[in-house]
C-alpha cells in the first residue's frame, strides 16, 4: 500500500508539472490541444493524490506501524473516529491533505465553469497546478508520509489526546478548504492578469469562489474556537495565538474584498485595490502555512521544526516577486472609470470599511511577527500577547461594526441631507435607546457599552432594510410581509443574506463583549464541600463536589469529578469534570493527563468547570470555576453567519439581467428612501 | 451648508484626510499597544547578562523561554504552587508559580515562563505556557 501511495505521489508530480507547462504555455500560444491537456491534467492530478490519500487511510486502518507516519500518530487502541482523521493530525498527512483537497478544487473550476470565462480556465489550471506541485514536491524530498521505518514497532505513538475531539474531526478539514479554495479566486486573478482580459468578467468568477472560500475558513475558524473551548480548558475560546492569527488574517482581506468588490461592479472603481486583495489574501494564506511549519513563530499549535519551513519561505518569496511583478506590469490596464464624487457615499464608505479591515490585518500580523522583527532591528526579542491585540482592535473593530451599520444607509455616488435625515432616523433611535437601557440596567464597562448600543443601531439599520423592502414588495406585488421577507431574500440574495451576516456579526460583538464579565474562582473541595460564586447575570451559583470516580475506557484511565450546581440556592444542574491519562494497549500511559471541562451553556452564562487534580490521591479535588457570559452566542451567531454566507452564495436567482434590473431596483429604493 | 467646503474640497482629497485619520490611528493604536504591553523574550542566559549589567531589570515583566530542569517539578496541590527550575543549559533559575499549570506541563518540557524577577533570585510566574515540542506530534518518550 505504501509503495502504490509513493508511486502515486511521483505521479501526481509529473502530472502537475504537466498541467502546469501545458496550461501556461497552452494559455499564451492559445494552443487548443495544450488547453484540453492542462485541463486533463488537474483530472489526472487528483485521482493520483486520491490513490495516496486511499492508500495511505488502508495503511493507517490496517495499523501498518512500519509506515513512520502510522507509527507516530495512531495506536491500536485508537477509536476508529479518530483514525479517519489521523490522515491530518501530522505535518506530513496534512500536506497530503491539502494538496488533494487543492487538485480536487482545480478539477472543480474545470468542470464548473461555464461560458465566458472559459476563457481564463488553462490559466487557472496552470496556477492550481503549480501549488499543487510544490506541496508534492515537500512531501517527495523533505516530508514524505508514506517514509518507511527500518523496524516494525508492535504500537504506535497514538494521537496527542487533545486532537480526540470531535472538533478535531471537523475543524482541521474546514479551515483547510478555506484555506485552500484561496488558490482559485488567486488563480483566476493571475488568469485575469496573464490574458490581460480585465473587463468586469472575471470578478463574477472569482467573487463566488472568494465566498466559497470564506465560508470554508469562517466555519474552520468557529469550529476552532469551539474546541479550544471545550478541550483546552483555559476558559476562553480565541487567544491571539500565532497560528489562529495566520487563519484571521486570510478572512479579514477576503471580507474586505467581498467588500470592495461591490464598488467595482457598480462603479468600475478600485480595480487596482480587489486585486491586490485577492493576490494578498493568498499570499497570507501560504504565509501562515510557513509559520505554522516552520517554528519562527513559537506557538501552541506548531509542528515541531523541520526543513519544511525554508521550502515554505522559499515558494512564499517567490510567488510574491512574481505576482508583485506581472500585477505592476498590468496596472495601465486597471485605471478606474470613475472617481469618488462625495466623501458622503457608499464608495467612500466602502473604502473606509476596507481601510479598518486590512488595518486590523496589518496590526494582527505586525503583533504575530514582532517578536522576529524586534529581535531582527534592535536584537532583543519582544512580545506582544493578547493585552496588545484587544487594545488595538477594540477600537478599530467598534468603528467597523459601526461601520456595518452606516454603510448600507448611504446612497451610492452622493447623499443628500435630507435622504441622510431620513436614514439614520431609525437606526440612531434604536442604538440610543440600546444604550440607555444598559446604563439603566447598570452596566457601566465602556467596551460593552459601545459594543452594544452600536450592535442595536446596526440591528436598526438591517431591520429597517427589510422593512423597506418588504413594503416596497407589499406595494408593488400585494404580497404579505412575511412572503415578502422571504422573497427579499430568495430573489437578493447577495444583499439580505448580507445583512443576515450583518445581524450575526452584531451578535458575535456583543458576545465578545461580554466576556469583559467573566468571573472565576479556584477552590480545593473536599466530597461535600461547596464554592460560591456570583455571575454577572446577578445569581450566586454554589457548586458542590459529589465525589470522585475512577475507571478505565478503551484507551484512557478516567478520573471524573461530579459537581451539582444550585442557582440562588435552588437545584440547577449537574456537571462532570474529568483528567483523562491516555494509555496504549499494554496499559502504559501515553501523553500528558489531558483535562475534559464540565460545561453547562445558558443563554445568559455558561457555567465552566475544570479539574486540576486530586491531593495526595485522595477524593479532595483542585477546581477552577468560571462563569462565562454570553459564550452561546458566539456558536448562534457563527452558525447565522453560515446560513447568510450560504444564502448569499446560493446558485441560481435569474439570469445576470434580471439580477441586474433588481440592484438597480434595491439602488432606487434606498435613494428614494422607501 | 454643505455647499461651501464642497467648493474648497475635492472629495478625493476630503476622502484621502478620512483615510490619513483611520492609517495614522491604527499606527498610533499598534505603536502604543507595543509600548505598554510588549514584553522582553529571553533566555536565562540573556536574562543573567540583563540583570547583572542593569539592575533595574529585576521586577520587570517579562517571558522567559526555557526547558524545565527534570526532577525539579515540585506540586503543592492544595496550595496550588507549583516550583521548579528553568534553563538553557548555561544558567538555570528557580521559578514559583501560584496556579493551575496547563495540561502539557511535565517534567523536561519546554516552557514559556511569564513572570518577574525578584531580587531574591527567584522568578515568580504569573503564566506557565508549555511548549509540548508541538501539539500535533507526539512526545517522544524519554
Amino acid at each position: 500500500m505504501a509503495l502504490l501511495g509513493h508511486l502515486s505521489l511521483w505521479l501526481a508530480f509529473l502530472v502537475g508539472l504537466w498541467g502546469a507547462i501545458t496550461g501556461f504555455v497552452g494559455g499564451i500560444q492559445n494552443r487548443a490541444d495544450l488547453q484540453q491537456s492542462a485541463r486533463n491534467a488537474t483530472f489526472a492530478l487528483f485521482a493520483a493524490l486520491l490513490v495516496a490519500v486511499i492508500s495511505l487511510e488502508i495503511s493507517i486502518f490496517r495499523h501498518d506501524f512500519s509506515l513512520e507516519y502510522v507509527a507516530a500518530y495512531t495506536s491500536r487502541n485508537l477509536p476508529t473516529f479518530y483514525l479517519w482523521s489521523a490522515l491530518y493530525a501530522g505535518q506530513k498527512g496534512s500536506l497530503l491533505f491539502w494538496a488533494t483537497v487543492l487538485s480536487l478544487f482545480a478539477m472543480l473550476v474545470q468542470i464548473m465553469t461555464g461560458g465566458r470565462h472559459r476563457v481564463y480556465l488553462p490559466f487557472v489550471a496552470a496556477v492550481t497546478c503549480t501549488v499543487a506541485t510544490f506541496f508534492i514536491t515537500v512531501m517527495l524530498f523533505a516530508a514524505n508520509p508514506f517514509e518507511r521505518l527500518t523496524f516494525m514497532p508492535l504500537d504506535g505513538r497514538g494521537m496527542n489526546p487533545q486532537l480526540q475531539n470531535p472538533g478535531m474531526v471537523f475543524h482541521p478539514p474546514m479551515l483547510y478548504l478555506g484555506y485552500i479554495s484561496i488558490t482559485i479566486p488567486f488563480a483566476f486573478a493571475i488568469a485575469a492578469l496573464l490574458s490581460k482580459r480585465l473587463d468586469s468578467d472575471w470578478l463574477v468568477a472569482i467573487r463566488k469562489w472568494t465566498l466559497v472560500s470564506w465560508l470554508f475558513l469562517s466555519i474552520g475558524l468557529l469550529i476552532g474556537m469551539w474546541w479550544a473551548y471545550v478541550e483546552l480548558g483555559w476558559g476562553g475560546y480565541w487567544a491571539w495565538d500565532p497560528v489562529e492569527n495566520a487563519a484571521l488574517l486570510p478572512w479579514l482581506v477576503m471580507t474586505a474584498f467581498l467588500h470592495s468588490v461591490m464598488v467595482q461592479e457598480k462603479r468600475g472603481m478600485l480595480k487596482k485595490w480587489n486585486l491586490a486583495l485577492i493576490i494578498g489574501a493568498w499570499l497570507l494564506s501560504i504565509f501562515g502555512t510557513f509559520i505554522t511549519r516552520s517554528g519562527v513563530i513559537a506557538s501552541v499549535h506548531s509542528f515541531t521544526q523541520s526543513s519544511v519551513g525554508y521550502y515554505f519561505l522559499v515558494f512564499l518569496v517567490l510567488a510574491s516577486v512574481l505576482s508583485f511583478a506581472l500585477y505592476t506590469s498590468r496596472l495601465p490596464l486597471l485605471e478606474a472609470e470613475a472617481t469618488l464624487e462625495s466623501m458622503v457615499s457608499r464608495e467612500a464608505s466602502f473604502l473606509f470599511n476596507n481601510l479598518l479591515l486590512i488595518g486590523i490585518a496589518f496590526s494582527v500580523l505586525w503583533g504575530t511577527l514582532f517578536p522576529i522583527l524586534s529581535e531582527a532591528i534592535k536584537g532583543t526579542k519582544i512580545t506582544v500577547g493578547p493585552p496588545f491585540f484587544n487594545q488595538v482592535n477594540i477600537p478599530l473593530g467598534l468603528a467597523l461594526l459601526a461601520m456595518t451599520g452606516i454603510g448600507p444607509l448611504i446612497a451610492w455616488r452622493r447623499a443628500s441631507i435630507p435622504n441622510l435625515k431620513r436614514q439614520f432616523a431609525v437606526p440612531l433611535t434604536s442604538g440610543i435607546f440600546t444604550l440607555l437601557i444598559l446604563l439603566v440596567a447598570g452596566v457601566r464597562d465602556v467596551g460593552a457599552l459601545m459594543a452594544i448600543s452600536i450592535g442595536g443601531f446596526v440591528f436598526g439599520t438591517v431591520v429597517q432594510e427589510f422593512a423597506r423592502g418588504a413594503r416596497a414588495r407589499h406595494r408593488q406585488y400585494g404580497e404579505s410581509t412575511p412572503y415578502a421577507v422571504v422573497q427579499l431574500l430568495a430573489r437578493n440574495r447577495r444583499r439580505y443574506g448580507g445583512y443576515i451576516v450583518h445581524v450575526a456579526i452584531v451578535m458575535l460583538f456583543v458576545a465578545f463583549a461580554g466576556m469583559a464579565f467573566k468571573t472565576e474562582t479556584e477552590a480545593t473541595l473536599r466530597p461535600g464541600e461547596s464554592a460560591e460564586l456570583k455571575g454577572r447575570d446577578g445569581h450566586v451559583y454554589t457548586f458542590t463536589h459529589l465525589g470522585i470516580s475512577q475507571y478505565n475506557a478503551l484507551n484512557r484511565q478516567v478520573t471524573a469529578a461530579l459537581i451539582d450546581v444550585r442557582r440562588d440556592g435552588k437545584a440547577f444542574g449537574r456537571l462532570r469534570t474529568e483528567k483523562r491519562q491516555h494509555v496504549d494497549a499494554l496499559g502504559n500511559p501515553t501523553f500528558q493527563p489531558s483535562t475534559e471541562v464540565g460545561i453547562m451553556s445558558g443563554l445568559r452564562v455558561d457555567l465552566y468547570v475544570v479539574l486540576a487534580g486530586l491531593v495526595n490521591g485522595t477524593e479532595q479535588a483542585v477546581f477552577r470555576f468560571t462563569i462565562n457570559p454570553l459564550v452561546w452566542w458566539v456558536w448562534y451567531g457563527g452558525m447565522i453567519v453560515v446560513l447568510g454566507g450560504l444564502i448569499v452564495m446560493w446558485p441560481g436567482g435569474g439570469s445576470p439581467a434580471v439580477k441586474r434590473a433588481q440592484a438597480g431596483y434595491a439602488v432606487r429604493l434606498v435613494n428614494e428612501g422607501g | 451648508m454643505k455647499g461651501w467646503y464642497n467648493r474648497v474640497m475635492k472629495a478625493g482629497t476630503k476622502f484621502a484626510i478620512g483615510a490619513v485619520l483611520i492609517v495614522g490611528s491604527v499606527g498610533y493604536l499598534m505603536a502604543s499597544g507595543i509600548k505598554q504591553t510588549g514584553q522582553y523574550f529571553l533566555t536565562p542566559s540573556e536574562l543573567a547578562q540583563r540583570v547583572s549589567a542593569d539592575p533595574s531589570f529585576y521586577d520587570l515583566g517579562m517571558k522567559v523561554g526555557a526547558r524545565v530542569v527534570p526532577g525539579t517539578v515540585t506540586k503543592e496541590i492544595a496550595t496550588q504552587t507549583l516550583s521548579f527550575h528553568i534553563t538553557d543549559g548555561t544558567v538555570s533559575y528557580p521559578v514559583v508559580f501560584k496556579g493551575l499549570p496547563p495540561d502539557t506541563f511535565t517534567d523536561s518540557v519546554e516552557v514559556v515562563v511569564e513572570g518577574r524577577l525578584q531580587r531574591d533570585g527567584v522568578i515568580h510566574a504569573t503564566n506557565v505556557l508549555a511548549k509540548c515540542g508541538s501539539r500535533y506530534e507526539a512526545v517522544p518518550k524519554a
